[in-house]
């Protein structure tokens, strides 16, 4: 079967999303709103440029003498889990050419009944997951959605033994409660696959984004949290003292 | 003989001059880290702090310092000069005085004048009678130019020829110094002129008039080192007298000529093998051994021609191309990585970063890991480092080449080439366009536009231009300019040879040298998009009131070069391999081996300014993109992406190098400083494990260059590299500086 997936652009020189090199797809369309989505041109379902997975696997092995024995591919979006039959037959064919594959989601179309997700397990190397918030209702006035699929996620991973990375945006005051995130950690504490725990400070470089949209920007007037509070958030989030 | 103690001996101790064979026999390959590393010595911060001192009283005074206007620099023609004399390990300058640049017209009087009245001085009497009787390069070179060369020339279709200052990019092996002494080197080229006998061909008494003045040039290279107090007759007897001795014969080179670009070759290996020895004795310390490299490379930065203020325009600030080639792999399998590869690195942060020496580091994939990580982490700091692919260059050089200038490879004392400046090929495109009539320059007797080339038809009608027809436009003006080039550079370099003649430089060179005839290309990725543009999009032209087409108009969309994307790359292939099969067809000047580079040095900016609206939506005007970089802005789908348009261009076409440069911010290259590491080394290992030839590092943010603008004192040694070299950011002019801070910075959110 031909699956078409909605591009919306390529990196071909991903140093932040995963281990090492990465050629970075990310993918049309998202449910979500979050209030820091640096990228909201990605968000509408309509739109992408169309391309087969074997087309897009074609460009990505183009770069394949950069990616050496850490580097890859990591699908992005927008939420590719919208085109999870695209998704998996990307890193299918990704896994066939020993490419390592890394997802980086937030889970939010996750459903446990949904069989395909067995086989999205088998051909993932890596996930990245941005959990947004531990408590359910700050989770859905950050991103408009429930926070439950997330979860459930994180834990069918673990259970598969798929390794994450989890992210947390760190938003001064939405994001940076010490309650909260203590509770995130807790949460992480049931995982057992859960490699890494990566704070990102929030930046406002994606504004310019919005205005060239024509879009509100959300969190117009936020600043970046301070160097003390990344520290803070680390702590609690990761045990280490120092960024 | 002493100063060989405790080397192995082979075919280089053994009658023949073989620098390549002392090395194989005698280094020290170092796989390590560089933990073994010291900080500066006192006397060596002392020294840097005058000459910082001295740099800013020289950008005070306007961009030059001092200027001798009496005495005509030869290799032996001023008296000792020093910084500090208690504290220089390795002494020599070009003149009596740090800082004062000397006068050398034999390139051009004109140009040496001219220099001069610029910065508020005057050619003394005495040389303005000298020169009275003496014929220079540039007058032999326009006593024969054809009324063609003038008026390409003057439309700037070709720019920068070396017709009326030194061409430079001839590399001494000056190794030959510390390891032979001069007397033994006089007498081999004694030996070589001996059999210059029989018939007096035209060739054999031009050689036999060459290798007297080598002889001679090697004499005064003696009496220079004496005025030094230093007996260099005889081989170097240690580390210290080994760095003096070759630093010497380099020196003579640049008192002999300013050549545009005066590298200094490969030689830290062959340093380390004295300063092993000397380690070994217990006769030097790590701390004394990093000195000497320190001092030599101190000298090495400032190094200085008097030129004009159009000329250092052309050429971003005050370049003098010291490349120094560093690290690669030996034909037998071993690095020729040595623990001197990291003591000349760490010049840069012991003395801070700096343009010159170019430090060039020659990248295989074979090379240690520990280097690889050394050498990333310092451009991660400095920016300072330029990178070419060794497992390119050497299956067809060998292991003892260098690079001269910015990417042209050469054996060292086996190879040389008669450098050619470039021809603008995007200026072609819009030549071929209107039959050879210039889109700026007018005819200055008529008023009307230019007739450069011989009357071509021009493109007809209103459009759409038709990809075929103007390729086929573009093939026969090509073959034009090819043609015309190649004949501008034979008698440029005729002349050169008759009166500017690098006798010291060659005197370094085995006496059969093999020699590169290297022509260049500019714009060819504004060209290459050209024709994306006109084949994939609907390109109208636009006439002005005498019918040349000045602009375009564009419907559509075309692939842009800098994508990877083959529609468009394959043009650019296609472009270099025309043009290059073209330049060969020719007969060049003393049987020379054609070669092309894709490289602009920053003259691309003034290239830009002599070049009309271009077919793919460029402005006139506007800058064109340096070497084989694609045009800025352009790029949409990342940093390798662009790369790999680059490493498309063949290297068996573009043997004189395909440069390009490459900017990045550091949190684009990773999160921290391992990941950054690692990071640049992948990219290195891709990028030349694809093909890819020559890559200029730069990590940095474009804050850092807007605050440098306005704040310069902030950043005496603010360095960034621009095209096959370094340029101090704060010397360029306002426009260079904007080209810069406009161009790609790749960057990811």
């Amino acid at each position: 079967m031909r699956v078409t997936g909605k591009i919306h652009s390529f990196e071909s020189f991903g140093t932040v999303d995963g281990p090492g090199i990465r050629f970075v797809v990310f993918l049309q369309g998202c449910p979500l709103r979050c209030l820091y989505c640096h990228n909201p041109d990605s968000r509408p379902l309509a739109g992408g440029k169309e391309m087969s997975a074997e087309e897009v696997a074609n460009e990505a092995l183009k770069y394949r003498a950069y990616f050496g024995d850490k580097g890859g591919v990591t699908v992005s979006g927008g939420e590719p889990l919208v085109q999870l039959d695209f998704l998996i037959e990307l890193f299918t064919l990704l896994k066939r050419e020993g490419v390592h594959t890394c997802l980086d989601t937030s889970g939010i179309c996750f459903r446990e009944e949904d069989a395909r997700y067995e086989e999205l397990a088998r051909v993932t190397d890596l996930v990245l997951l941005d959990i947004k918030h531990a408590d359910e209702e700050a989770h859905r006035a950050l991103t408009g959605g429930s926070g439950l699929a997330p979860r459930a996620f994180t834990q069918f991973l673990s259970d598969r033994g798929v390794p994450m990375w989890i992210r947390h945006v760190l938003v001064p005051d939405i994001t940076d409660d010490d309650e909260a995130l203590a509770r995130l950690r807790a949460f992480l504490n049931i995982l057992n696959t859960v490699e890494k725990v990566e704070v990102l400070p929030y930046h406002s470089m994606g504004e310019v984004k919005y205005e060239k949209l024509g879009l509100d920007y959300p969190l117009h007037g936020t600043l970046p949290p301070t160097q003390e509070r990344v520290l803070n958030a680390q702590r609690i989030l990761t045990g280490k003292t120092t960024v | 003989m002493e100063a060989w103690r405790a080397f192995q001996s082979g075919k280089w101790s053994n009658g023949e001059i073989d620098v390549r064979d002392f090395i194989q026999h005698n280094y020290t390959p170092y796989e390590g880290d560089g933990a073994f590393l010291v900080p500066a010595t006192d006397a060596t911060k002392a020294l840097w702090e005058q000459v910082l001192a001295l740099s800013k009283a020289e950008r005070e005074r306007g961009g030059v310092y001092d200027a001798d206007t009496d005495i005509i620099s030869r290799v032996n023609s001023h008296k000792a000069g020093y910084f500090n004399r208690d504290f220089e390990k390795i002494v020599g300058l070009q003149t009596d005085k740090p800082f004062k640049r000397a006068l050398m017209p034999f390139g051009g009087l004109r140009m040496a004048e001219e220099a001069l009245t610029m910065y508020g001085y005057e050619a003394s009497d005495r040389v303005k009678d000298i020169f009275a009787f003496r014929k220079t390069h540039n007058d032999g070179v326009y006593d024969v130019y054809t009324p063609e060369m003038r008026c390409a020339r003057r439309a700037h279709i070709l720019t920068g020829l070396p017709d009326t200052y030194g061409r430079g990019r001839i590399v001494g092996d000056y190794r030959r110094v510390a390891l032979y002494g001069v007397d033994y080197l006089i007498r081999k080229k004694e030996e070589d002129k001996a059999i210059l006998d029989g018939t007096m061909s035209p060739e054999k008494i031009r050689d036999r008039e060459e290798l007297s003045e080598q002889i001679k040039a090697l004499r005064a290279l003696k009496e220079m080192a004496a005025e030094y107090g230093f007996d260099i007759s005889v081989p170097a007897e240690n580390a210290k007298q080994a760095v003096q001795w070759l630093y010497f014969g380099y020196l003579a080179a640049v008192k002999d000529q300013n050549g545009a670009a005066m590298s200094i070759g490969r030689n830290t290996t062959f340093l380390d093998i004295y300063i092993q020895r000397d380690l070994d004795e217990g006769t030097l310390t790590e701390i004394e051994a990093q000195e000497l490299i320190d001092h030599f490379v101190m000298k090495l930065r400032v190094v200085k021609f008097m030129r004009t203020k159009e000329y250092n325009e052309l050429f971003s600030g005050d370049p003098t191309w010291v490349t120094e080639s560093i690290g690669g792999m030996g034909l037998d399998g071993r690095t020729l990585v040595t623990k001197s590869s990291f003591r000349i690195l760490h010049t840069l942060i012991n003395l801070g970063p700096a343009p010159e020496p170019n430090l060039t580091v020659l990248w295989s994939k074979q090379l240690p890991a520990n280097f690889k990580r050394f050498c990333a982490d310092i451009s991660i700091k400095t920016s300072a480092i330029q990178y070419e692919s060794d497992d390119l260059m050497r299956p067809e050089l060998g292991d003892d080449y260098c690079i001269a200038c910015c990417v042209s490879a050469m054996r060292v004392g086996k190879d040389m080439q008669f450098f050619g400046a470039r021809a603008n090929l995007a200026k072609c495109l819009l030549y071929a366009i209107n039959g050879g009539r210039d889109e700026i320059v007018k005819d200055r007797e008529t008023g009307l536009p230019l007739q450069v080339s011989p009357k071509f038809e021009p493109v007809s009608g209103d459009g759409p231009l038709d990809f075929d027809d103007v390729l086929v436009k573009y093939d026969a003006m090509m073959t034009w300019l090819a043609k015309l080039y190649v004949n501008t550079l034979n008698v440029i370099h005729y002349m050169h040879d008759k009166y500017c003649y690098e006798a010291l430089e060659m005197a370094l060179h085995d006496t059969s040298v093999r020699r590169f005839f290297a022509t260049g290309i500019a714009g060819l990725s504004c060209a290459a998009d050209s024709l994306s543009a006109i084949k994939y999009a609907k390109v109208y032209p636009v006439r002005d009131e005498y019918g040349i087409v000045t602009d375009f108009r564009i419907e559509g969309d075309y692939p842009k070069y800098g994508n990877n994307d083959d529609r468009v790359d394959e043009l650019a292939v296609w472009l270099l391999k025309t043009f290059m099969n073209k330049i060969k067809s020719h007969t060049t000047y003393r049987d020379s081996i054609a070669t092309t580079s894709i490289l602009t040095i920053t003259s691309n900016v003034v290239y830009g300014k002599n070049t009309g609206n271009t077919p793919d939506g460029r402005r006139a005007g506007e800058p064109l993109a340096p070497g084989a970089n694609p045009m800025h802005g352009r790029d949409s789908n990342g940093a390798l992406a662009s790369l790999e348009s680059v490493a498309k261009l063949p290297y068996e076409y573009s043997r004189d190098g395909i440069s390009n440069t490459f900017s990045i911010t550091p949190h684009s290259l990773g999160k921290d400083n391992e990941g950054q590491t690692a990071n640049l080394v992948g990219m290195l290992d891709g990028y030349m494990g694809n093909g890819g030839h020559h890559l200029n590092v730069n990590v940095f943010n474009r804050e850092t260059l807007l605050d440098a603008q306005a704040h310069p004192e902030k950043y005496p040694q603010l360095t960034i590299r621009v095209s096959g070299y370094a340029v101090n950011f704060i010397k360029l002019t306002r426009q260079q500086q904007d080209d810069v801070i406009a161009r790609t910075i790749h960057e990811s959110m």
